[in-house]
């Protein structure tokens, strides 16, 4: 069956500014909102955007990645004649590669694509957290008539020039590309959503392949060679809350948005963000608990005090321990009397009776304490410390 | 590795004892603990127990029980060979089912067609979490044509769907006294038992020749000193539904931390229908103690002892004790409830007063809006 549009989820990346949180786990997979992982958010917005087919591209540590995806079922996309794929790096006739780049890895998967027969090929990012409507996005590119659309968000032009800036026209065709520049002209800043008519995307791939210069990247490399060639692009303004939780301070940002629930807000009921969920009782709140100001969800076990922080699956928080404006990611224990203050803790970490970790100040950095990590009795771990499984770094 | 077993699920026997929770729902659909309805308990201990062939008889009322289990998925019955199905009486047969082995001729056809060596049968109506290895393995070591499974505990209160067992020295069944008036700690059976296929088939012919219903009456009484009936003690923590009281103390019991140990082992989970719901929100007044949270509520009141399901909201100012809120109720501003049971989408306004009381908690319908 012909497909109109189909995605490719960019699921490889390394995330190597999350440190001890991506160690042994690729960044799409990291813990997010209480009951997620990063990659829910792209792929809960393809199933309601009505895209029925997702492949995605994974190479870094992609075990917990495909266990997670498994057969697609929790997202609607166990199905017929589509539903979600992972697809890691194979060996041909030809010889075997890992995903060079962006448009490297898509063009591996040409074939994949090409068993579908889609009109229109979305290509999206593992990493951002946001709510999004593909098809509000698709209109506008079949409206233009574009061979690629590019998805940009409005951003204070002082802030423009961390991201690849757009530039342009009054009609909304790009007319310039300029990838972090010192002075932005534009406040239009690519999210690294790409709707391609597919014919342009093969076209493209395909050419940019066979140029041995080429970083194999859409953002540095194909996006430039098509408006050289004179295509059609487009730019979609999308307008909401949008997050590169690529970074601790970015992942810590996003959690205290979530909590404010004023930009980012989980609840409304026809923009679900559906996820492969454990199977876990109610959380329970014990005497003496004092929840405040936070999101806590099934398997805690919460008998401290907890504020202005989200506690995931399975938390456990003993009597006297004291949390705030802190991420405790699934399993993990906060032992009696510890303190856990402007702090990442990582899934299925220890922290100790009586030890201290982070800062409250409002100037302090974020303290990570790494997946499994064990932070002793009474220790302390100073604010902005990265305390890992096996060492101090 | 090769699975023999079938289980049944009689999912309306009982209906009646809580006729204000089963006035639009099989008992197997009331909700209980938060996330969970009454069959999840049924269901999930077959799961764990390696039984993936299991037929849900339901007679009436059974839309929200079938929207549930949808095709098992969740239990991990979704099946090529076996798995779950649910199998509604045939219009015109005999209608609705007056006891278990009118029950179980319905669906006889069902039952013959099985290869299975044994039959798990199974109400709705106990909460507990059983590993049914233990019981089968006993079941066939013993060479029982029946085993029953059963808690100590004293004769229900309520006095109702009561049967107490006494085993004689060789632990074979002597007699079964239904609510009988007797002081103490008794077996009390669990309305779960494993029996022979063969033998179970027999039976529902039998009984259905002499227009007899009941498996208490026609097979355990009538056929005790024939058949050899034995007990499995199981010593857990469990609960057989008896009455609204009963339900409001079942529910709290679940605050005890012995309870969710028992109830909720990590090896063993208790699976139920994915929501997907966002996390509990708790907001800057939330004073919370003693109470089983589940995802989707916001909370900015003063909840004490109580169970809330998913997506209740309880506003500023409220006060909240001994209480259980069901699916989307709505507790505005500065009402206070103490021991009141709330059934789905029931809209407390502000500023309202609702008490009953620990021993005769006020029970509210779905869908009311005061």
């Amino acid at each position: 069956m012909q497909k109109k549009m189909i995605a490719m989820l960019l699921a490889g990346g390394q995330g190597s500014r999350l440190y001890v949180l991506t160690k042994d786990l690729a960044k799409p997979a990291v813990p997010f909102g209480g009951k997620y992982r990063i990659i829910d958010f792209p792929l809960s917005n393809c199933v309601n955007s009505g895209i029925d087919t997702v492949g995605i591209l994974t190479q870094y540590e992609p075990f917990e990645l495909s266990e997670y995806i498994g057969n697609g079922q929790p997202w609607d996309l166990d199905r017929m004649g589509g539903g979600a794929y992972v697809l890691p790096p194979y060996q041909r006739n030809t010889g075997r590669d890992w995903y060079k780049g962006t448009a490297n890895a898509i063009y591996q998967n040409l074939r994949f694509i090409e068993r579908y027969n889609p009109d229109y090929v979305v290509i999206l990012s593992g990493d951002h957290i946001y709510k999004m409507d593909y098809s509000k996005m698709l209109e506008v590119h079949e409206e233009k008539g574009a061979a690629v659309t590019v998805a940009a968000l409005k951003v204070p032009l002082s802030e423009a020039s961390r991201f690849g800036v757009i530039i342009a026209d009054e009609e909304g065709y790009i007319t310039e590309f300029e990838e972090k520049p010192k002075n932005p002209r534009s406040d239009l800043a690519s999210m690294g959503i790409y709707i391609f008519s597919a014919d342009k995307l093969k076209k493209y791939l395909t050419e940019d392949e066979a140029d041995p210069t080429s970083e194999n990247d859409f953002g540095k490399n194909v996006l430039p060679k098509m408006l050289e060639a004179g295509e059609k692009m487009a730019v979609y303004a999308f307008e909401g809350y949008w997050k590169d939780v690529g970074t601790v301070d970015s992942l810590w940002e996003a959690h205290m948005d979530l909590l404010d629930g004023s930009d980012l807000n989980l609840y409304e009921k026809d923009w679900r963000i559906y996820s492969r969920n454990p199977v876990m009782p109610p959380h329970m709140v014990s005497e003496g608990a004092k929840v405040t100001g936070s999101m806590v969800t099934e398997g805690c076990e919460v008998a401290g005090e907890v504020e202005k922080s989200v506690l995931f699956a399975g938390v456990t928080v003993e009597k006297g321990a004291e949390i705030k404006e802190s991420i405790v990611m699934p399993g993990a224990v906060i032992k009696a009397g510890a303190k856990v203050l402007k702090t990442i803790v990582g899934e299925k970490a220890v922290i100790g009776e009586n030890a201290k970790v982070g800062c409250g100040c409002a100037d302090a950095k974020i303290t990570l304490i790494g997946p499994e990590a064990n932070v002793k009795a009474e220790e302390t771990v100073e604010p902005g410390a990265i305390f890992g499984k096996e060492a101090v770094k | 590795m090769k699975n023999d077993i079938l289980g049944i699920i009689v999912c309306n026997m009982h209906d009646d004892l809580i006729p204000q929770l089963t006035a639009n729902r099989t008992l197997g659909s009331i909700p209980f603990g938060g996330r969970y309805r009454m069959i999840d308990f049924a269901l999930s201990n077959m799961t764990n127990s390696g039984i993936y062939d299991v037929g849900l008889v339901p007679s009436k009322n059974y839309q929200s029980l079938m929207n549930h289990v949808g095709n098992g998925q969740e239990w991990d019955m979704s099946r090529k060979n076996g798995g779950l199905s649910i199998l509604p009486p045939y219009a015109g047969e005999r209608g609705v089912y007056r006891g278990r082995m009118e029950a179980l001729y319905g669906v006889r056809e069902y039952i013959k067609a099985s290869s299975a060596a044994h039959v798990v049968l199974s109400d709705s109506d106990v909460v507990a979490n059983i590993d049914l290895r233990p019981v089968i393995k006993q079941h066939e070591e013993s060479g029982a044509d029946i085993t029953l499974v059963y808690k100590r505990s004293e004769v229900f209160r309520e006095k109702k769907q009561c049967a107490a067992l006494f085993f004689d020295e060789c632990g074979k069944l002597l007699d079964l006294y239904l609510n009988p008036e007797l002081e103490g700690t008794q077996n009390i059976y669990l309305d779960i038992a494993i029996i022979k296929k063969p033998l179970l088939d027999e039976l529902i012919a039998e009984c259905a020749s002499k227009d007899e219903h009941s498996f208490v009456h026609s097979v355990l009484m009538e056929k005790k000193g024939v058949l050899n009936i034995r007990g499995y003690l199981f010593d857990g923590w469990c609960n057989k539904l008896t009455g609204l009281r009963n339900y409001l103390d079942a529910s709290l019991a679940l605050l005890d931390p012995a309870v969710r140990k028992s109830l909720f082992p990590a090896e063993r989970p208790i699976y139920t229908r994915v929501r997907d719901e966002v996390s509990a929100k708790y907001g800057e007044n939330a004073k919370v103690s003693e109470t089983l949270v589940t995802d989707g509520c916001h909370i900015d009141g003063e909840v004490e002892k109580s169970v809330l399901f998913r997506s209740a909201t309880v506003e500023k100012d409220a006060k909240v004790k001994g209480c259980v809120l069901m699916h989307n109720t709505f507790v505005g501003e500065g009402s206070t409830l103490e021991w009141v049971i709330t059934d789905k989408n029931v809209v407390i306004p502000a500023g309202t007063h609702l008490a009953g009381s620990e021993k005769y908690p006020l029970y509210i319908p779905k869908d009311t809006v005061l």
